[in-house]
């Protein structure tokens, strides 16, 4: 089972938005997440909202998939045209999964030109999609390309085949640097994603999965610890035994390798998971969801945000493919943030970056605690001085105590 | 012959001949309620359709519990070959901790009942209330109870509590509180076996306080048996330990509700209101006497109830400290034995040292408290009262471990018990090494019968205050038995011992420990507080110290990752709620320095291994 949506108020069926979100959305970048709730298999640490095509059927299907999307665009430009909320040229797409490269190319070039025909496209544009190393072909990267995706990101998660088994993922290792070289081939910017601190993964391990992502050159390398979610197969794997538990000693030291080697590779942080090679390859579109910008999620269970309003579409695809064909918004919830809420999240958000928080947004009680967490070597003093908190390596392994630390009892 | 009295004899005008007074001497289990409750409805002093079970047993607790903490008088109507009688029963705590108020119950009555399980056999304390009632000279009826069981074994307790008592075991009745089967032959047995009371009706009056009761409505209830002289209502009545006097409100008898009587004769067993709202003014033991025609001489037997055992009661949640206040302020109405007085930890905050006749009294009230007044308490770890003479000859009494004085002592004394276990006899040698390593003296040993054990030893109270109960019934199955009283004090090479966590004492953990045990107790404690507590964000080292010497550590290592991996647009909502949650978190962190220390991590430090068991279970 995918995991739980939040708990929040009932949406309304045109999804049109309180008059507090239209507030200053002129000065904020626009952006569109599109879900693919599809998977060729279900990985066993997944809780994302995916399903494969065994478990889906009649108007929910791969095939009529694209069509509900076009369906939600076209309402959510309306609504928020209803909300008074300014027409923006979209900064940044990202079409995220479940596996997006399992519909046609196509299809993602389809709703992209949908979302342009909507909004337009900002000239610089960053569009985005996750693939899987095996649903890619220079074909259909050379088809994504000419629609104006820019960029790649793929789910290599290990270099290590015990590991890849673990984790339920199907590619053939090898399959990986044949993917990115047909993407850079095709013109796009690559990014690869690694899962760290899986049951059974040695240090050794996780630094050939480090070596060997350096080694095929991307611009973008996310590294993530892997998370056990309630729920998923791998949880009630170590529930039972069958696997060993996820230690945090082990992430740590893993974290410090990856922060050494991707940054002897020539790519630096900008996000606690994350590393670029430039500035400007850092993802733009998740430095939006950091910095508090709109965006319309698309797809089941995507989450949207416009100016202090957050929602969130029913899960499951039936249900939102219905909500869609009868004229309806398929959100399920909303949640309208309070000041404080909006300053927890930007405190929590905005930690995590590189270029950090400034220190004048902090409130009194913040702006004392950071005297604190300099002399505990959890952020850097001369940023701090310097006006922004911006965390130091062991920060970064300490980043929520920090936010507590931060926030007001 | 009916065995209903057709006329119940009046009270303030029955004949002392007719009177038949007696309590019922039983441990907790044996069946002391059931039985009584049968009596009620034999004699019809319960209608049917009033009935329930433990009658007598007023609070939740107590039915719970299956444990009588107060006990009452009933006046039980009884006919034997065409005369009424009047049957007193008094019911008689059956704890250990109560023995005082045992004492004084026995001592209101000519005769006891004593009560064995058929499948158990006597256990120490019933013991102990037995030798105590021979003591005062009372006559002992024996009765093997719930015989209807098919683990009963009459023939071979019959045959112990003969030896017990003098007599031959066809002597023991056998009844079944639960069916009745027997219960009509003790009632009559009751009345042909006892004496009847005597005493002089124109003496100057005097009644002894077997029990007082504070009621919301009423005020004190006060129990008592009248020796001499007789009491009347409207009278002035005067206290002979405190001189204080009271005008007599309310004079009855218990059948078992409260009937109102022209008074109390000789012999007879009643109530008293005067309308005072403490049961300080009106202590067991105490002679009552007339302002108008007083007597002399009190019946004696009085003693202050003296607490052996204190503890610290912190609420959880500091704003409920006026609660606990207010409570304690309202149970010392009903519970002459408790005394308190503020007192702050570094640790715990603001809360109260509570002194204790011993550990059931404290689980009880501890428990009432949380029960009654909706309250989250810790109690710290029980100590009992020494004395401490420094070099300059001062004196201090120290009930807990942070007063207890640096520097230049001269003498430490602890207070010591004289203890009494029962068991099979298999378990002897468990018994004594347990009895060793709590530094006891072994006084003798008694066979009470072929395969059972009476074993005396002389202990330290402090050694039995806190597990001992608890792992003498582990090592022996659940068939130990254990009675204890006070037995003066002696010098002991006693120490204190200091936790620190991250170089800062921790007061609500420091103990009171005999020098070869201070290492054990650092070593124990140092390690469950490295289990108990989370880690932080420094490394925080444990130590338990005596003085500035360190004779245990331990270290929590620091934490080294406190982050989420992800946090996308998907994921903010929730991020947010788990941080609030964490924040809620914090609060029930209680700040020893800079480490936060959960409340459980409290509560688990100081209950014993085998209570965290029965938790979990």
């Amino acid at each position: 089972m995918p995991s739980a949506l939040p708990l929040g108020l009932p949406a309304p069926e045109d999804g049109v938005l309180p008059p507090s979100a239209a507030e200053g959305a002129s000065d904020r970048a626009f952006c569109l997440y599109v879900h693919i709730p599809f998977c060729a298999v279900r990985c066993g640490y997944c809780d994302f909202n995916t399903y494969t095509a065994t478990e889906l059927g009649g108007g929910a299907s791969q095939d009529a998939y694209a069509g509900s999307v076009l369906a939600e665009l076209a309402l959510g430009a309306q609504a928020l045209e209803a909300s008074g909320v300014p027409s923006r040229p979209l900064s940044t797409v990202f079409f995220g999964g479940g596996t997006p490269t399992l519909l046609p190319a196509e299809d993602l070039a389809a709703i992209l030109r949908a979302a342009r025909d909507q909004w337009s496209l900002a000239p610089d544009a960053e569009v985005t999609t996750e693939a899987n190393p095996d649903s890619v072909t220079p074909e259909s990267l050379r088809v994504l390309r000419d629609a104006g995706f820019t960029r790649i990101s793929f789910g290599m998660q290990s270099a290590v085949p015990h590991v890849l088994a673990v984790l339920d993922r199907t590619h053939s290792p090898e399959r990986v640097p044949q993917a990115v070289q047909w993407a850079r081939e095709a013109g796009l910017k690559v990014s690869l994603d690694l899962i760290y601190g899986t049951p059974g993964e040695s240090l050794e391990d996780w630094r050939t999965s480090l070596t060997t992502a350096l080694s095929y050159g991307p611009d973008h390398i996310s590294a993530y610890a892997l998370i056990i979610e309630d729920g998923t197969k791998l949880a009630s794997r170590i529930r039972r035994g069958q696997v060993p538990p996820i230690d945090d000693d082990d992430h740590a030291d893993k974290y410090a390798l990856a922060d050494e080697l991707l940054t002897a590779g020539g790519l630096q942080w900008y996000e606690v998971s994350n590393w670029a090679r430039t500035p400007a390859d850092a993802c733009q579109h998740n430095l939006a969801y950091w910095r508090g910008s709109d965006w319309w999620g698309a797809g089941p269970g995507a989450h949207s945000h416009v100016g202090g309003t957050r929602w969130w579409n029913v899960k499951h695809p039936r249900p939102y493919a219905d909500a869609l064909a009868a004229g309806r918004s398929p959100a399920a919830g909303r949640e309208v943030l309070s000041d404080e809420d909006r300053y927890v999240e930007d405190v929590m958000l905005r930690v995590r970056l590189r270029e950090g928080l400034a220190t004048d947004t902090l409130t009194t009680s913040g702006r004392r605690a950071v005297a604190g967490l300099i002399a505990d070597g959890l952020v850097e003093p001369a940023a701090a001085f310097a006006g922004r908190v911006v965390l130091t390596f062991r920060g970064r392994l300490l980043a929520d105590a920090v936010v507590r630390r931060l926030l007001p009892d | 012959m009916s065995p209903m009295a057709r006329t119940a004899p009046v009270p303030a005008a029955t004949d002392p001949a007719i009177i038949r007074n007696f309590c019922i001497i039983a441990h907790i289990d044996h069946g002391k309620s059931t039985l009584a409750d049968r009596m009620l409805q034999l004699t019809g002093a319960v209608e049917q359709r009033d009935m329930k079970a433990q009658y007598l047993d007023r609070m939740d607790i107590e039915r719970e519990r299956g444990i009588t903490i107060k006990s009452q008088a009933v006046r039980l109507p009884w006919e034997v070959d065409g005369t009424a009688y009047a049957l007193n029963m008094i019911d008689t705590p059956g704890h250990v901790d109560f023995t005082y108020e045992v004492s004084r119950s026995l001592a209101a009555c000519e005769g006891a009942i004593l009560l064995v399980d058929a499948a158990q056999g006597i256990e120490a304390q019933t013991l102990a209330n037995l030798y105590l009632a021979m003591e005062n000279n009372l006559t002992i009826i024996p009765v093997l109870n719930k015989i209807d069981l098919p683990a009963a074994q009459p023939e071979k307790y019959a045959a112990e509590l003969a030896s017990l008592i003098g007599g031959e075991p066809e002597d023991v009745l056998m009844v079944s509180g639960k069916t009745g089967v027997g219960v009509e032959a003790l009632m009559d047995k009751i009345v042909r076996d006892l004496p009847a009371p005597t005493g002089d009706p124109n003496a100057p009056a005097r009644a002894m306080i077997f029990d007082s009761v504070y009621d919301t409505y009423r005020g004190v209830v006060t129990y008592v048996r009248v020796v001499d002289g007789h009491l009347s209502p409207r009278e002035r009545i005067q206290m002979m330990s405190t001189r204080a006097t009271h005008e007599l409100l309310e004079i009855g008898v218990s059948s078992p509700e409260p009937k109102p009587s022209k008074g109390l004769g000789v012999g007879e067993v009643g109530y008293l209101i005067t309308g005072v709202k403490d049961v300080r003014q009106s202590k067991v033991g105490d002679t009552v006497t007339t302002l108008a025609k007083p007597a002399t001489e009190s019946l004696g037997g009085y003693q202050d109830p003296k607490p052996m055992v204190f503890s610290g009661l912190y609420p959880l949640d500091g704003t409920d400290y006026p609660v606990l206040r207010d409570a304690l302020a309202k149970f010392t109405l009903n519970d002459a034995a408790l005394v308190y007085e503020p007192e702050t930890s570094a640790a715990l905050g603001f809360g109260f040292r509570v002194g204790f006749l011993g550990l059931l009294h404290l689980e009880i009230t501890r428990e009432r408290l949380e029960r009654e007044y909706n309250l989250d308490l810790i109690s710290t770890a029980p100590n009992v009262e020494y004395e401490v003479t420094l070099e300059d000859k001062h004196v201090l009494k120290v009930t807990n471990p942070s007063e207890y004085p640096v520097g230049k002592i001269a003498e430490v004394r602890e207070p010591m018990v004289s203890a009494t276990i029962l068991a099979p006899s298999e378990f002897v040698g468990a018994i004594m090494e347990l009895c060793q390593q709590r530094r006891g003296v072994l006084g003798g040993m008694d066979y009470l019968s072929e395969d059972r054990v009476e074993i005396r030893y002389r202990l330290p109270l402090a050694e039995i205050v806190f597990d001992f109960f608890d792992l003498l019934k582990s090592k022996t199955r659940g068939y130990g038995s254990l009675d204890w009283k006070a037995d003066g004090d002696q010098v002991s090479d006693l120490v204190k011992v200091d936790i620190l966590l991250q170089g800062d004492q921790v007061d609500a953990f420091s103990a009171i420990t005999h020098r070869d045990k201070a290492y054990a107790y650092g070593v124990m404690m140092t390690g469950k507080l490295r289990e108990l507590i989370p880690r932080q964000q420094f490394e925080v080292p444990i130590q338990a110290a005596i003085g500035a010497r360190i004779i245990a550590r331990e270290s929590i290592r620091a934490i080294r990752k406190d982050v989420l991996a992800k946090c996308y647009g998907g994921d903010i909502t929730r991020k947010r709620k788990l941080l609030e949650k964490q924040k809620e978190g914090k609060k029930r962190m209680k700040m020893v320095g800079r480490v936060e220390v959960p409340q459980e991590a409290f509560i688990a430090a100081l209950s014993s291994d085998e209570s965290k068991d029965k938790a979990k279970k």
